[in-house]
């Protein structure tokens, strides 16, 4: 991303500082896509008259968002989602950078599938994309993946995507090797024996449907497992995405006796609960499983206290082909680039957490872990802001997502708080 | 007639019990009972689906719901044709909705289906014009399976309301123990359900039945002993660890019949599993009503397929 452009303010905003932990009114100048000023000085007034402002009208501006986990499928998925469709759905979302997950075909477990990645962002993404890659090779949980090399690459961290590591060998290895390079390991703990062949939560409610369920124990019993190796190797652990209030307390047990790890759950576990699968809609079969919704309470809890460091998109694009199906047979996933703002904006207005704080939980939380310069509203840091009002309602029409797919489960849904202006680096990629 | 999903179109199919008021499967059962009559005549045939396309389209192989479906809508003057897709298009990679369209377009007017998926019924009924009846789909339900069952509990003890009935063995995959339960809880009577805990589904205590974990409490005083069929691939270690220990504990012989009441009838929706969860004594016992309900599902389903046809196009 070339910073040629001229220099631009937002002026007349509603500032959020993930950092502060405040909101206060002012503007923000922009030079060479870098924050060059900030806060009520920044006006009409003091701007030379030949700098382009934006006049936000109170509106909000607060960092672009970086979420965690996105599956964008290229290579060997385009028809569900390119890095031009995703990241346009990115922009539209106020999602300013991305991290891909590498289960794609070829899998990202391969210096030049990570060359691969970055060329394409380069010349087709509005919005950083930052690949992740493998953890093992052919994302198959025996071998262990090209770590460094792969780092060298510009793999931001490593996960194996929607695969959990079975072998507690193989999983102690890694993270003994892995720390040695300082890699982030982003794990998904689930059980895969337990959890099979379920498709739902364990409950009530999946007995009603005749459908088989995930208990919480299938992703409890893996993350006890690798937080006890995180115990003994010191790597650095990011539990790629959990949902119940087991594997709340093992998160809140490790962090108390200081060990380096972190949490996200996916924006879906916050908002939505398990009767919104109603008679099968599989838009709403996601792994990990929808919970009742006296645990997703119990999440909205954690991740205003803290607990819960992240909030993800989980983005997952499917096609008709593999959601048109019995829900047995579905496919897993959702897309949420779009619309997690807006979603995680329902916390907000439900009173359960400070807007400043929730925007922490998908710009600066994430940085912190990933050791990105971005994130932050502070002068010098990279000029990745969007403008957004909280309380401007809007109702969700799939046809004009940007995505690929269509697989949202706020289809026709009222959310508050859509993205008026994405600016990367100082160029508007979303207005 | 409503059915459980809240389709738009929610009073052309039958979905499952849990749609329906206790009205209406009074109501249904009412009508059995003359469709009984009129298939212990010589002359069974009537004329009210004259002209009518029946299509029986079956994912999963059954001989007698099949076959019972096939002889109701014969019964009522329907052209009736069964589609096996165990060997058809499926195999080659329709979807069931590309399944549905194709049938859809063949404008028949009622599809009876089965699937192994639970809620695939309720998907192809969204894609199609006519009336749609769940045959069994999943580990969800199996409505005419619980109507024919009603029937014959209620002709043979006069009604449902009050009486004990101790549904027995695979609950956990069985959609007849789920419609079953639904079913007769709605028409007030005592339901158990009795299981080893490993084939007893999460939260089944909260859904207004009893639990019995062993068959001597599960039975104890019962009126109607309904045993469920256990494939026997539950039985390999997975579930159970073997068929002779599941039927020591859980299976019914003359000797453990002993615990229900006196005139306690025992019955099974079939095929039966001879010595694995009922004993050839019981199961061609004088106390047996497996041959009986197998006559009250022709009739059950004559009444279904009547009912719905009041809701036809040009019906």
């Amino acid at each position: 991303m070339a910073n040629s452009q001229p220099p631009l303010a937002l002026i007349n905003a509603s500032l959020i500082d993930p950092q502060a932990l405040s909101q206060s009114s002012g503007g923000v100048l922009i030079e060479e896509g870098l924050i060059k000023a900030l806060g009520p000085s920044v006006n009409q007034a003091s701007l030379g008259s030949d700098i382009q402002m934006i006049d936000c009208a109170g509106d909000c501006v607060s960092p672009g968002l970086i979420d965690m986990r996105v599956f964008i499928g290229e290579p060997g998925a385009e028809h569900r989602e390119t890095i031009a469709s995703a990241s346009a759905a990115a922009a539209a979302g106020g999602v300013t950078t991305l991290i891909s997950t590498p289960d794609t075909s070829p899998p990202v477990d391969d210096p030049a599938v990570v060359d691969f990645l970055l060329r394409r962002a380069r010349d087709n993404a509005k919005v950083r994309v930052l690949p992740a890659a493998a953890l093992t090779k052919g994302l198959r949980g025996e071998e262990l993946a090209e770590i460094g090399l792969l780092q060298e690459a510009g793999a931001i961290a490593f996960t194996d995507g929607a695969h959990s590591i079975r072998s507690s060998k193989v999983m102690r290895r890694l993270l003994t090797y892995a720390r040695d390079f300082d890699a982030l390991v982003m794990h998904f703990p689930q059980d895969h024996d337990l959890a099979s062949p379920g498709g739902m939560n364990a409950g009530a409610l999946a007995t009603r449907l005749g459908l088989p369920g995930i208990s919480p124990e299938a992703e409890s019993i893996i993350l006890d497992r690798d937080l006890r190796l995180v115990a003994a190797t010191g790597a650095r652990y990011h539990a790629a995405l959990i949902s119940s209030s087991q594997s709340l307390d093992s998160i809140a047990r490790a962090k108390q006796a200081g060990l380096p790890i972190t949490c996200a759950v996916s924006v879906n576990h916050l908002c939505l609960n398990e009767n919104d699968i109603g008679d099968y809609r599989t838009f709403f079969k996601l792994s990990p499983p929808l919970r009742h919704e006296e645990e997703r309470l119990k999440l909205v809890e954690a991740l205003a206290d803290g607990l819960i460091d992240v909030i993800v998109s989980d983005h997952n694009p499917q096609d008709v082909e593999t959601k048109r199906l019995p829900f047995d047979e579905a496919a897993d996933g959702a897309i949420g680039l779009e619309t997690m703002l807006s979603a995680a904006l329902r916390l907000v207005a439900s009173g359960h957490i400070s807007l400043p704080r929730l925007l922490a939980r998908m710009t600066l939380r994430p940085a912190e872990i990933l050791g990105l310069p971005q994130g932050r509203l502070a002068i010098g840091a990279p000029a990745d802001l969007i403008r957004f009002d909280p309380d401007e309602p809007y109702v969700v029409d799939p046809s004009k997502l940007h995505s690929r797919s269509k697989n949202t489960p706020f289809d026709e849904a009222h959310l508050q708080g859509r993205v008026k202006l994405s600016i990367v680096a100082g160029r508007i990629v979303h207005d | 007639m409503v059915s459980a999903a809240s389709s738009s179109s929610a009073s052309r199919h039958l979905l499952g019990i849990q749609g329906l008021s206790r009205p209406q499967i009074e109501h249904l059962l009412d009508q059995a009972e003359q469709a009984v009559e009129l298939s212990r005549q010589v002359e069974k045939k009537r004329n009210v689906l004259r002209g009518r396309t029946l299509i029986n389209l079956f994912f999963e192989a059954s001989t007698r719901t099949q076959a019972s479906f096939e002889l109701a809508g014969k019964r009522l003057g329907a052209d009736v044709m069964n589609m096996a897709v165990a060997n058809s298009s499926v195999k080659k990679g329709e979807t069931l909705i590309d399944t549905a369209a194709t049938l859809n377009a063949m404008r028949p007017d009622m599809i009876v289906v089965r699937h192994y998926s639970s809620g695939a019924v309720d998907l192809l009924a969204r894609k199609v014009d006519c009336s749609v009846i769940n045959a069994g789909d999943g580990q969800h339900e199996h409505p005419t399976q619980a109507l024919l069952d009603a029937l014959t509990i209620r002709r043979r003890k006069g009604r449902i309301e009050g009486l004990t009935i101790a549904i027995c063995g695979d609950v956990a995959h069985s959609r007849v123990a789920r419609s079953n339960m639904i079913l007769l809880t709605k028409m007030g009577a005592r339901v158990r359900m009795v299981a080893p805990s490993t084939l007893l589904p999460t939260g089944i205590g909260d859904m207004g039945v009893e639990v019995h974990r062993s068959m001597e409490t599960g039975i104890k005083n019962a009126d109607i002993v309904m045993m469920l069929r256990v494939q026997r691939e539950r039985m390999d270690g997975a579930f159970l660890p073997s068929t002779r220990e599941f039927f020591r504990f859980f299976g019914l012989d003359g000797e453990r019949l002993k615990l229900a009441k006196p005139d306690a009838l025992v019955m099974h929706p079939g095929p039966i599993n001879r010595g694995v969860e009922i004993d050839s004594e019981v199961a061609d016992g004088p106390r047996s009503l497996i041959n009986e309900q197998v006559e009250m599902g022709v009739a059950v389903r004559m009444a279904v397929l009547e009912s719905l046809s009041q809701h036809l196009r040009n019906g």
